[in-house]
């Protein structure tokens, strides 16, 4: 017998302290599988937001550093500068990312920091035990919007993906989801190509994951993938938004 | 016959998200309690299994490892 599927080199053994069927470990696997194949570990630097992903660090035998809420991007830029030789990515929730952090990551792409973050939406704050995020969808209930998320009062949901894709600075910028395989794969395609780009020096990159919380969607993990694709996906479009070699798609 | 797919128990979660994916559905939730607390996934029909990986695309948990039988040399 050949094995044709293990867990990659450039994670660690630990069980994930993710709750069950949480997708966060699907992207944390879909990272580690790019890093065993483009052969970085030995120079990839992470960095860990704050959220359910604040202990990253524990399961990606890589050098990591965990920044304060939101400042990921300034962290890695940081990083980046001072060894330009490293692979450096940032794993953020879309509290982090959206909320505190947006400022950071847009500047990041404004000045075109030659990093990649893998932006996970899951469209609440998972962590803290289900509040909503400025992801969460127009309708959806969580803790703060128990009648559901109105926009005459909170808005409505913020597409980072086409946002960031505008600025001149950013080089690669999609969105995919782990709902299914088939997708999985296509965001895994998306990350390889995220980390090939910055080390090609392009510059900016980021992949938006649309991700489930079935604890606190109170869904069943298996509901919670449906719900991606039955909700989520009608205000998060999948594909990619900007490339080096295309520029913004309109 | 060597096992095509091996769930390492412990790791387990019981989440269900590889029994809907597999093809030839033999992926079961276990009765057993694992270490963690959990209902583990399982197969026992190894002779079914055609070593597609669905199963352990889907897993958050890398609990799947999976094989298949080596090609026969000719001559
Ligand atoms: C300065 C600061 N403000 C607020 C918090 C509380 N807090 C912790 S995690 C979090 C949001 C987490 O949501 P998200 O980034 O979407 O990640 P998830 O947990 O869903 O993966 C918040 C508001 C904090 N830790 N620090
Ligand atoms: S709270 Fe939600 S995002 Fe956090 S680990 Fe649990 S399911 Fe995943
Ligand atoms: S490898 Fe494919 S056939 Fe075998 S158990 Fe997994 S999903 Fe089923
Ligand atoms: S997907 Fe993984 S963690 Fe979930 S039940 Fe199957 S083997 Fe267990």
């Amino acid at each position: 017998m050949k094995q044709i599927f293990a867990k990659p080199q450039s994670m660690t053994d630990k069980v994930s302290h993710y709750c069950p069927g949480c997708t966060h470990g699907i992207a944390h696997r879909l990272v580690g599988e790019t890093i065993d194949e483009l052969g970085i570990a030995d120079r990839t630097i992470g960095v860990a937001s704050v959220g359910c992903s604040v202990l990253a660090y524990e399961y990606f035998d890589v050098d990591f550093q965990q920044a304060s809420h939101g400042r990921a991007p300034a962290v890695a830029t940081g990083i980046k500068r001072v060894h330009p030789e490293s692979i450096v990515f940032t794993y953020q929730g879309d509290g982090d990312l959206a909320s505190i952090g947006t400022a950071e990551a847009i500047h990041a792409a404004m000045r075109g920091e030659n990093i990649t973050i893998i932006f996970i939406n899951n469209a609440i704050y998972g962590m803290t035990g289900g509040q909503m995020a400025p992801t969460t969808l127009l309708g959806q209930q969580t803790t703060t919007t128990p009648e559901g998320r109105r926009f005459e009062e909170m808005g409505a949901p913020i597409r980072m993906a086409e946002m960031l894709a505008t600025l001149d600075g950013a080089a690669y910028v999609a969105r995919f989801s782990l709902h299914d395989i088939p997708n999985i794969t296509k965001a895994k395609r998306a990350i390889k190509k995220s980390f090939q780009y910055q080390l090609e020096g392009k510059g900016f990159t980021i992949v938006e994951l649309l991700s489930t919380c079935p604890t606190n969607w109170g869904m069943s993990p298996n509901e919670s993938l449906e719900w991606v694709q039955t909700d989520m996906m009608k205000v998060y479009p999948l594909g990619e938004f900007k490339t080096p070699e295309e520029g913004e798609k309109k | 016959m060597d096992k095509r797919v091996v769930f390492d128990e412990n790791r387990c979660k019981g989440c269900e998200l590889c029994v809907p994916v597999c093809p030839v559905d033999i992926i079961f939730i276990a009765d057993r309690i694992n270490k963690l607390g959990y209902h583990p996934a399982t197969v026992t029909e190894q002779d079914k299994c055609i070593s597609c990986m669905m199963c352990a695309k889907i897993c958050p948990d890398l609990v799947i490892e999976v094989f298949k039988p080596e090609k026969k040399v000719a001559g």
